[in-house]
């Protein structure tokens, strides 16, 4: 059996006698014994590190690793520099508490103020937290910014992830908030839908475009956000982070706030979490940003430090006033964020969004021709739609069989590709010629209407 | 130090990625970023020192004790963390399909299992990722049961005086008004005052026990009946855990639903405020309206993804942070039946011998058998030679020791609150007792000297007042 | 001048014409230290007598403040937004906002009779 209590036998009976008990049960007398477990927990006995270790492996091989991804869908297979893992692995980052003590926690504090100026930098926003679960709750938690007496409806695009608008309706259920979907029309959010709607809605709070959107088309977030602005109400964008190395900003669309999942910054797709979500906002938001916020400073001796600042907005100290209960601060994977975009810096940022870009293009091309069509025809970024005339099942599990994981099957026999820097173009190849092989295309050459 | 944006030269960087093996394309205009993005422009060489540097400068379990009342600072072991890294794990899209997904599925279920057996409840969501949003997720189960029975009326949330801030916070988050009850004179729940504040409005209380003075609440089963009587429901935070794990369950306490810190009881790793996890468990009537994809079957049979009949919805993206499962589990396995209770007997063991040696000096807020933690109250002191819990604290970083928790809980108004974990050896605890004793002596000797403290740390104390007033909380770039 | 003053520490001054300024004591801002942000309500908002109409946050807490009088605000000190250490620097000028139509307020103390008060406070 495994412990990690150090002290002996024998040293726990002298700490018991010096505490002035005769025993773990007669110190234990405190609690009643008709909640006293009577018998042992029904678990297995506990393992040795051996035993450990080979279990979970076992567990691990029972999962498909595949070698090329080509599903996104929220979470995306970026490139790692090792660079990465190096630096999150030291164990004063992971093993150090929310750095309430700032004279002995000025590493996490500076790194966390270097990941606020990242995320700033990257929205072209003035104040950024490091506290978000993923790039949903981060989403939700947008919603209690923009509420006030006079502002009480929110609204989203239909092109937002399903994900992302399941977890807002979750939120706004908690804090009986009235959320209110705007249709999509080809694949974009209906811009018409949204002008009517927040034209007979005097309260509208904030509406949420996601860009680029969960088909992966581009939205003209600007022509929305100037649409949402006249009506008075909150312009909040939901962004990929890599995608933002080449984009038009969330502050140049116009957006009061903005949020994202920082996971394609260096995280592993992991079956889905850990991630962080990002929010940045415009200054005049700064004290409506729920969570922790890191503020530069001097100590009593004038040198430059760095602490935990404008606490006052959370629950700690406003307990039910507060507009978020949020307590964690999502610091390790703020922190492997960080490294990855010192690592790859603006430029080579910008290469993977590039790369991206072209590639998912070169997949979207090549897959024409083994008659998956696209079912959208706007500029995207590095997903896609196509109809999928065969079985999708069938597609997926003949790619599988290859080490591939096909796109993600979405709603009326279509599929979402998701093509990033890491899948090369041999990679694409034996893909679409797998595809072909299904679909019955062979190597025919076809011209389609598309 | 300096700032990772004032290292490096323009032009410098790591080679990562190869040339673009297919036909490059453009971004259409209207869509191009038009302002400059800087990010730093370093060698990996520099990158490296900066973080060492940073690492450096930062506190964590591994450089020294860390007796921060109600964080659970225990240590945190490698085999988790070796677990973690595995490709099978690491490398998994939350996607995939469930036939090839069965070893992730069966961690989740594994877990979920192994902490209710624990908890003493039926069933487990592993979707919150933190004891916050554990709070919120079994606050919104109480709403969901409420709202499909149609009892509309239920609309507070009772919370006692002594609470951690993020009660209060979610319950208002789920849209209900908060009723603070304040504790009795041993720091429990005062009857009468949970009597006087139950009723037909009654949607639920949120407790936590051992509560947040450290003390096991002798009227438990009474309080959970009082409550179910009213017509609410009783839901156990979790943040105590570490102190009756395998020796008493919120299940047999009268508890309805739970939450769990996977990241304090179960030794995952706090990583400077998170990733966590704050699993969500209940008791089988309130199972309908767990969040997210539930697993079912079995493994033999194949597992398979099936949402609740009458789930809330998502609380978060996919399963919830996987990763800090896998850690929790392999713990979970190494400890087993017999070494939870042990761990959770050695931290209350722990707890009361340091009580017990720093009660020769330091006044106890209650000086009884405490659990896993307990509180001092240096109001006493303070009132006698000016030196308050907060001057101790900083004192106490120069002898490499991370302060006990300060100012919590807010009944206790110069409260210190020392946890010391199961984790600790004797001898690293006799040094604390030691340095917090002669801490006491220097109050009364020198109390200048502690209003100046830290001496030896990085930073002397810095300016919050200044931060707050005037907040920078981004660098600025010249150009 | 002659201010009065509420048992929650709030000073009242009276503008004649139905108007009267609202802010809090010296007392109460040095024992909140050093003020960081203030809430205030917007033009046009009904106070009531013995609610909150405001709040301050120092560094670690957020404090409530409350209306002496129940009435319609009328104008609000947008300097204290920016420049909450006023408050600090200069407890009496101040102010919060200015109230108009006001229908009742709390039974209030003179100067004297408040630094009477707050002795007793003390103690």
């Amino acid at each position: 059996m495994g412990s990690y209590v150090p002290n002996t036998l024998k040293e726990r009976d002298e700490m018991l006698k010096e505490a002035g008990y005769t025993s773990f049960e007669d110190m234990f007398s405190c609690i009643p014994d008709e909640v006293k477990l009577k018998e042992p927990l029904n678990l297995p006995s506990g393992l040795s590190e051996m035993e450990v270790a080979r279990k979970m492996e076992e567990l691990a091989d029972k999962n498909t690793v595949f070698k090329s991804i080509f599903r996104g869908a929220g979470a995306y297979d970026h490139f790692i520099p090792a660079i990465v893992n190096s630096v999150i692995s030291k164990e004063e980052f992971l093993t150090a508490y929310t750095p309430y003590q700032a004279e002995i926690s000025q590493g996490i504090l500076q790194s966390i103020f270097e990941f606020q100026t990242m995320i700033c930098e990257l929205t072209g926003m003035d104040v950024a937290n490091a506290s978000h679960y993923d790039g949903a709750t981060a989403a939700a938690e947008t919603i209690p910014m923009c509420i006030d007496r006079k502002h009480k409806t929110a609204y989203v695009s239909a092109t937002t992830h399903p994900g992302v608008v399941k977890v807002m309706q979750t939120y706004c259920f908690g804090s009986n908030t009235k959320l209110v979907v705007i249709p999509s029309k080809d694949g974009l959010t209906d811009m018409d839908a949204l002008q009517d709607a927040l034209d007979k809605d005097p309260e509208a709070a904030c509406f949420y475009l996601q860009q680029p959107n969960f088909y992966g088309s581009f939205e003209d977030a600007e022509a929305i956000g100037e649409i949402v602005h006249a009506h008075g109400a909150k312009f909040v964008m939901g962004v990929n982070p890599i995608a933002l190395a080449i984009m038009k900003s969330p502050r140049e669309c116009g957006a009061d706030i903005a949020v994202g999942d920082g996971q394609p910054l260096g995280m592993p797709i992991s079956y889905g979490g850990p991630y962080v979500g990002f929010m940045a906002a415009t200054s005049a938001m700064m004290r409506k940003l729920p969570g922790r916020i890191v503020g530069e400073t001097t100590d009593n001796d004038g040198n430059r430090a760095y602490v935990l600042t404008l606490q006052a907005r959370e629950q700690h100290i406003r307990r039910e006033k507060a507009s978020s209960n949020i307590c964690s601060n999502q610091d390790l994977c703020a922190l492997t964020a960080s490294v990855y975009m010192a690592a790859m810096g603006a430029e080579g940022m910008a290469e993977a969004a590039r790369q991206c870009m072209a590639k998912a293009q070169y997949l979207r091309d090549e897959l024409k021709t083994a008659g998956l069509y696209p079912v959208f025809h706007g500029p995207f970024f590095n997903e896609f739609v196509t109809n999928c005339p065969v079985d999708d099942g069938k597609l997926l599990d003949a790619l599988a069989k290859e080490g591939i994981l096909g796109g993600l099957p979405i709603a009326d026999g279509s599929i979402l590709w998701c093509v990033t820097e890491k899948n090369t173009k041999a990679d694409i190849d034996k893909l679409v010629a797998i595809v072909k092989e299904i679909t019955g295309k062979g190597g025919l050459s076809y011209e389609s209407n598309f | 130090m300096n700032l990772i944006f004032e290292i490096g030269k323009e032009g410098r960087g790591l080679s990562l990625l190869p040339k673009c093996d297919v036909p490059q394309t453009d971004l259409p205009e209207k869509f191009k970023r038009t302002t400059k993005l800087h990010l730093p422009q370093l060698s990996e060489n520099e990158i490296s020192r900066h973080y060492t540097k940073l690492a450096g400068r930062t506190h964590g379990v591994n450089d020294g004790f860390y007796p921060l009342g109600s964080c659970t600072m225990k240590y945190n072991p490698k085999v988790n963390e070796f677990a973690a890294s595995l490709k099978g794990f690491t490398r998994l899209h939350p996607l995939q399909e469930e036939k090839y997904a069965q070893g992730a599925l069966e961690v989740i279920q594994m877990t979920e299992n192994s902490l209710a057996e624990i908890l003493g409840m039926d069933s487990f969501t592993l979707q919150p990722a933190a004891g916050a949003h554990g709070e919120f997720t079994g606050l919104l189960l109480i709403k969901s049961y409420h709202t499909d029975r149609g009892d509309t009326k239920r609309t507070k949330i009772i919370v006692p005086d002594s609470a951690h801030g993020t009660n209060p916070a979610s319950a208002a988050m789920c849209g209900y008004e908060v009723i603070s009850i304040p504790s009795a004179e041993d720091g429990c729940v005062d009857l009468d005052a949970l009597r006087d504040a139950v009723g037909e409005d009654t949607a639920g209380l949120m407790l936590t026990n051992p509560n947040t003075v450290g003390l096991f609440d002798k009227n438990i089963l009474e309080i959970t009946k009082i409550v179910h009587e009213a017509g609410g429901l009783c839901y156990y935070d979790g943040a105590n855990l570490n102190a009756v794990m395998g020796q008493a369950r919120p299940g047999d306490m009268g508890f309805d639903c739970v939450h769990v810190n996977l990241h304090k009881t179960f030794s995952t790793p706090h990583g400077g405020g998170g990733p966590g996890s704050g699993p969500v468990g209940c008791k089988a009537f309130l199972a309908d309206f767990l969040p997210g994809a539930r697993v079912t079957g079995t493994p033999e049979e194949g597992l398979k993804l099936v949402g609740a009949p009458k789930s809330m919805g998502l609380v978060k993206e996919f399963y919830g942070n996987f990763l800090v499962v896998v850690k929790a589990l392999a713990y979970i396995l190494t400890l087993g039946k017999e070494g939870i209770p042990e761990a959770s007997a050695n931290a209350v063991l722990n707890a009361n011998y340091m009580r017990v040696k720093l009660s020769k000096k330091y006044e106890m807020a209650y000086d009884t058998t405490c659990m896993h933690e307990f509180v001092m109250d240096l109001a006493e002191l303070k009132h006698r030679t000016g030196v308050s819990a907060l001057d101790v604290a900083k004192g106490l970083l120069d002898y490499g020791i991370h302060p006990p928790t300060m100012y919590f809980p807010l009944i206790v108004h110069e409260a210190l609150m020392v946890e010391p974990c199961e984790t600790e050896p004797r001898e690293v605890m006799d040094e604390a007792i030691e340095a917090l004793l002669e801490l006491y002596d220097t109050a009364e000797k020198d109390p200048e000297y502690l209003h100046g403290a830290p001496h030896k740390a990085v930073i002397g104390r810095p300016d919050e007042l200044g931060a707050a007033r005037n907040p920078v909380v981004r660098y600025t770039f010249e150009d | 001048m002659a201010l009065l003053f509420a048992k929650t520490h709030e000073w009242l001054n009276d503008l004649g014409d139905g108007v009267a300024a609202i802010g809090i004591s010296d007392f109460a801002q040095n024992e909140l230290g050093g003020l960081v942000f203030v809430n205030l309500p917007e033009p046009g908002d009904e106070v009531v007598m013995g609610e909150t109409f405001a709040d301050v946050e120092s560094v670690k807490a957020v404090s409530d403040i409350y209306s002496p009088v129940t009435g319609t605000v009328l104008e609000i000190n947008e300097e204290l937004l920016d420049q909450p250490e006023l408050i600090n620097d200069s407890a009496y000028d101040a102010w919060f906002i200015k109230v108009e139509n006001i229908t009742e307020h709390a039974d209030l103390m003179t100067e004297d009779e408040y630094k009477a008060f707050c002795e007793t406070e003390e103690a």
